[in-house]
């Protein structure tokens, strides 16, 4: 086990490492020299010149790359250049707010997808589970960002209950969830967000209950004379630890993929400074924007699969 | 290898085509092994360092004559179906050679590896598995032949002939995909398809051994029948004592790797001289119920071959081993190719087994005291 | 046959009546499986519907898709001849949805295509050759792995810059890596059954071995794996419109219709939930499809 946990940690280091080669290389796809896009428009050719020297550009690219990662190590991902900021304060700052949605979302999706999933699982070809499979892919087939629309225009608009966007006047600087006042401007991007893991959890649930369901030992505790609530915590309790994993997996995709409902909202989390930074070229944000999402995804995996390694007998690693 | 496919098809008569084709004469043994090795790295830790290795093949001679059945039995896990992989070249082999009909395979002078395969095919244990789900049986079986460069009709001709052959109708079974045949109709396409090479020699991987035994008897009615016919080879491997003793002519034993008995079939069945052919005889279930045995003959697993134990590997499973055995691996000797050869320090006089003393060769095993 | 010393009668699996057997290929067999699969025959029909309607955009359009009128601004669904109203340009929303779909389309399934065949290749060249080739190009599949979908898709869009081309680009990359590991897993269970062993044992080389033996049995579940990314593909390829990243404007593209309409939001509301709904559409009918690809597909027997 604790080989396992060694050897999975020391896995993921080249995949970090990766991303970070992967986003070092972002800043040579712009178009137009690197330096330029890193720094104001507004230098002078000698200014440029030195800057140059000062961040390495003129040294080879594994030379380049190795300055970069020894700064981004350090927590230096460089500086906006609209706000004049530190990246790493301003992706800080971002997300938690991208955590407070996305992890609002995978609760609610989570909740729902299970009680869905096994309703569906318990009378697998027959309405219910047609009805609930439906809604499984309705879920990951819709445009989240047009639902997002269409609920703006249903709840905000037409019946005026709930803000259309933002986080409210307080909100950006201390959210509170358990205040109201603040708390209603989650709620649509939520919903909205909680869609895609909707659909995928359930799946998920239907198919893992059902598997179990079927097992010989379920067959086994039916004939002993065991009640349907007792029968239905033993195939919860064998599935579980599947559904947490995706459950797990889809937190991580939330967060790396914000951006479109955040755009819509206008919730200041990641995505939607990500937004702001392709929009006005602001490439450092860009980059550590992307870097600091990536390797959060990297960690949430790991995560997931230790926690599924602890939890899950029948997973056995060495 | 000059002739044409065509030339070597199984509409030519047999006796003229073994006789194109035979080149070392009928002395000269069909194939040879001399001291075939293969190890497989066992690899671990993060970066798959090597950990040790499985010595799935280690250190195997033996001949086979031309127009014999030799078999080969043991335990699963005892390198079988690796020496048949080896001998195919389906995996390269770490040391030793192989010669073909007296030419040295792989060799500048030799046969080439696609030569070989014109002249020794083989014959998988799983049905279904050795049959491509996609293809229609008859295009299986015209799959080598299209390789080797014969066009597509005259292929499928061939196909078609090969079908008769193995007894299944052309018309009926040619079109089929491998689904939807049993069992023992894959096996006899599996059959087919190492034929259609016209091969001199057939290698048997357990091909009898998953099939129904009402079924086993009729493919292994065709195959002595493919071979009279084809003037055919076989090396028939099979953990089925009772059928390798019904086909073989010859026996060979193998036990972690290693060939531990080899020797003509009756005096190999009826007076075994290694413990471990006895032992492994003695598993046979009896049919007469006052020969039958309470006692398992061989106790335990066989060692991991991974970490064999030193000597002989039987030791540590033989009621007969002594200090010898754990400090001097026993050798099978080289006496001719009819010979009976045992690996076993007890039938080795001078060896310093107590039991080796004033032996003079051919004595069976003693009956260990229970 | 009796010189063989078996006959027919020794065979008793052999059924007496020729007419009695149906051979079907693999293929016929899964067209057999569609034609009584209507929920998946009805959707295959919206989709050819869909693509029809953007292949005669030019033909069925009433009105010039860019052209704009600012007397004709944000009207309502059936004013004058506008049969599903105007956008925030007076530009006629019916024609701009049927030129809309190419462009949303082709944006949907090229990435989808490409990667299929890039990430086809690699993955089956990793998993019939193994050892170090398979290594080094399943590792660097991690490292794409290692970013979300939507997240890779942005930042290479973004940095490169919006233009379909890129976005194309973008999405392509996307899809590589899942369908890279699709094929490589695929193949690796196919080359060591013991029927490529057998064709290898023939004496085929590699080449023919892929083509004849390897090829046709992975071809089936990377095609059933990005029959189902397409649906994921249409969703992104329009997001990344919607966040200007994809078609550029004036070009019509349900993703940018819908970024551009949000001015028109608390105005027509309805019309501004029209792109969402195109989308919506070919979305599901692509899940729908892929699942009963799937289903007809998976045939083990």
């Amino acid at each position: 086990m604790w080989v396992y946990v060694a050897r999975r940690l020391l896995l993921a280091v080249p995949i970090a490492l990766g991303v970070t080669v992967i986003c070092f290389g972002l800043v040579f796809l712009a178009p137009g020299d690197p330096l330029a896009s890193l720094i104001p428009g507004d230098v002078s050719p000698a200014d440029l010149a030195k800057m140059r020297q000062l961040y390495g550009f003129d040294k080879p690219i594994p030379v380049q790359y190795a300055l970069w990662l020894g700064r981004a190590v350090t927590g230096d991902l460089g500086v906006s250049l609209q706000t004049g900021r530190p990246v790493l304060a301003e992706v800080t700052g971002a997300i938690g707010n991208t955590f407070v949605i996305a992890s609002g979302a995978v609760l609610l999706a989570f909740s729902l997808a299970f009680i869905l999933g096994t309703v569906a699982a318990y009378h697998v070809g027959r309405p219910a589970d047609r009805l609930a499979t439906a809604a499984a892919v309705l879920g990951v087939s819709i445009p989240n960002y047009w639902l997002g629309i269409v609920l703006i225009i249903v709840f905000a608009v037409k019946l005026n209950i709930l803000p259309a966007t933002g986080m409210g006047s307080k909100g950006s600087t201390s959210f509170n969830i358990l205040d109201w006042a603040q708390a209603k401007y989650a709620v649509l991007p939520i919903i909205t967000m909680a869609m895609v893991p909707l659909g995928i959890i359930m799946r998920t649930t239907r198919s893992a209950v059902a598997e179990v369901l079927n097992q010989d030992f379920v067959q086994m505790l039916r004939a002993k004379g065991l009640g349907p609530v007792a029968i239905l915590r033993h195939s919860v309790r064998n599935a579980l630890p599947q559904m947490l994993a995706v459950m797990g997996l889809q937190l991580g995709y939330l967060v790396g993929g914000s951006i479109l409902i955040e755009t819509v909202f206008t919730w200041p989390g990641t995505g939607f400074l990500l937004n702001k930074a392709i929009l006005t070229r602001d490439i450092p944000v860009i980059q550590g924007t992307i870097l600091v999402l990536a390797l959060n995804f990297v960690a949430i995996n790991l995560a997931v699969d230790l926690i599924q390694t602890a939890v899950d007998p029948r997973i056995k690693r060495t | 290898m000059t002739q044409t496919l065509q030339t070597a098809s199984p509409a030519a008569g047999p006796d003229g085509q073994a006789a194109a084709r035979d080149r070392g004469g009928t002395a000269q043994p069909m194939l040879i092994a001399n001291h075939l090795k293969k190890y497989f790295a066992l690899r671990s830790g993060m970066l798959g360092g090597r950990a040790g290795e499985v010595k799935a093949v280690d250190d195997v001679s033996f001949s086979v004559r031309k127009g014999e059945t030799l078999g080969i039995v043991g335990e699963s896990g005892c390198g079988k179906s690796t020496l048949a992989r080896l001998l195919m070249h389906l995996i390269p082999m770490d040391e030793g050679e192989m010669i073909f009909d007296g030419d040295p395979v792989g060799t500048p002078s030799g046969l080439t590896l696609r030569e070989l395969r014109r002249d020794l095919q083989m014959v998988f244990q799983d049905s279904y598995s050795s049959l491509n789900p996609r293809l229609p049986v008859q295009d299986s079986i015209a799959y080598g032949p299209r390789v080797h460069g014969m066009d597509r009709i005259s292929a499928r001709d061939l196909a078609r002939g090969m079908l008769d052959k193995v007894g299944l109708r052309p018309d009926l079974f040619g079109a089929r995909y491998p689904h939807e045949l049993s069992g023992g109709q894959r096996q006899r396409i599996n059959i087919a398809r190492a034929l259609a090479l016209s091969p001199r020699m057939l290698i048997l991987d357990e091909a009898v051994s998953a099939l129904d035994k009402s079924v086993e008897a009729q493919v292994l009615n065709l195959l002595r029948h493919l071979k009279r016919d084809f003037n055919l080879t076989y090396l028939f491997i099979s953990h089925d004592l009772a059928v390798v003793r019904h086909v073989s002519d010859r026996v060979l034993v193998m036990y972690l790797g290693q060939i531990v008995e080899i020797g003509p079939v009756d005096a190999i069945y009826d007076a075994p001289r290694h413990p471990y052919s006895k032992a492994l005889l003695d598993s046979r279930l009896a049919l007469d119920p006052g020969e039958r045995i309470d006692e398992a003959p061989i106790t335990g697993d066989p060692p991991n071959p991974a970490n064999p134990p030193s000597g002989c590997r039987f030791r540590t499973r033989c009621p007969f081993a002594e200090s010898v055995c754990s400090t001097t691996m026993p050798t099978l000797g080289d006496e001719g190719p009819d010979a009976h050869l045992v690996a076993c320090h007890m039938m080795a006089p001078g060896s310093g087994h107590s039991r080796a003393a004033g032996r003079t060769g051919a004595q069976p095993c003693p009956v260990p005291a229970l | 046959m009796s010189d063989r010393g078996i006959t027919i009668a020794d065979l008793p699996d052999v059924p007496e009546n020729p007419a009695a057997l149906r051979v079907r290929s693999y293929w016929q067999t899964v067209r057999y499986r569609l034609r009584y699969d209507y929920v998946t025959l009805f959707f295959l029909a919206v989709l050819a519907l869909v693509l029809m309607t953007a292949l005669l955009a030019p033909e069925l359009a009433p009105f010039d898709p860019t052209k704009t009128s600012t007397i004709n601004r944000m009207k309502p669904i059936g004013y004058r001849d506008f049969l599903l109203g105007t956008d925030e340009l007076g530009r006629d929303m019916l024609s701009r949805l049927l030129w809309g779909g190419r462009a949303s389309l082709t944006m949907g399934c090229g990435p989808v295509a490409l990667a299929t065949l890039i990430g086809g290749f690699l993955g089956i060249v990793a998993g019939f050759i193994g050892g170090r080739v398979n290594m080094a190009i399943m590792r660097i599949m991690d490292v794409f792995y290692a970013f979300p979908s939507v997240l890779l898709a942005v930042a290479i869009s973004g940095i490169l810059g919006g233009g379909m081309a890129n976005g194309m680009i973008a999405l392509t990359l996307v899809f590589i890596p899942p369908i890279c590991r699709v094929a490589e897993s695929a193949t690796t269970q196919v080359r060591n059954l013991d029927f490529v062993e057998a064709a290898r044992a023939s004496g085929a080389p590699a080449l023919s071995l892929i083509l004849h033996h390897v090829l046709g049995n992975v071809l089936a579940p990377i095609f059933i794996y990005a029959s189902s990314l397409v649906s994921v593909s249409i969703l992104l390829a329009s997001g990344l419109s919607f966040l200007g990243l994809g078609v550029a404007p004036p070009t019509a593209d349900w993703g940018l219709m819908l970024s551009t309409l949000r001015a028109a939001l608390y105005v027509q509301p309805l019309v501004c939930a029209l792109p969402g709904a195109a989308i919506l559409i070919v979305s599901l009918s692509f899940n729908l499809v892929s699942d009963g690809l799937r289903r007809a597909m998976d045939v083990k027997a």
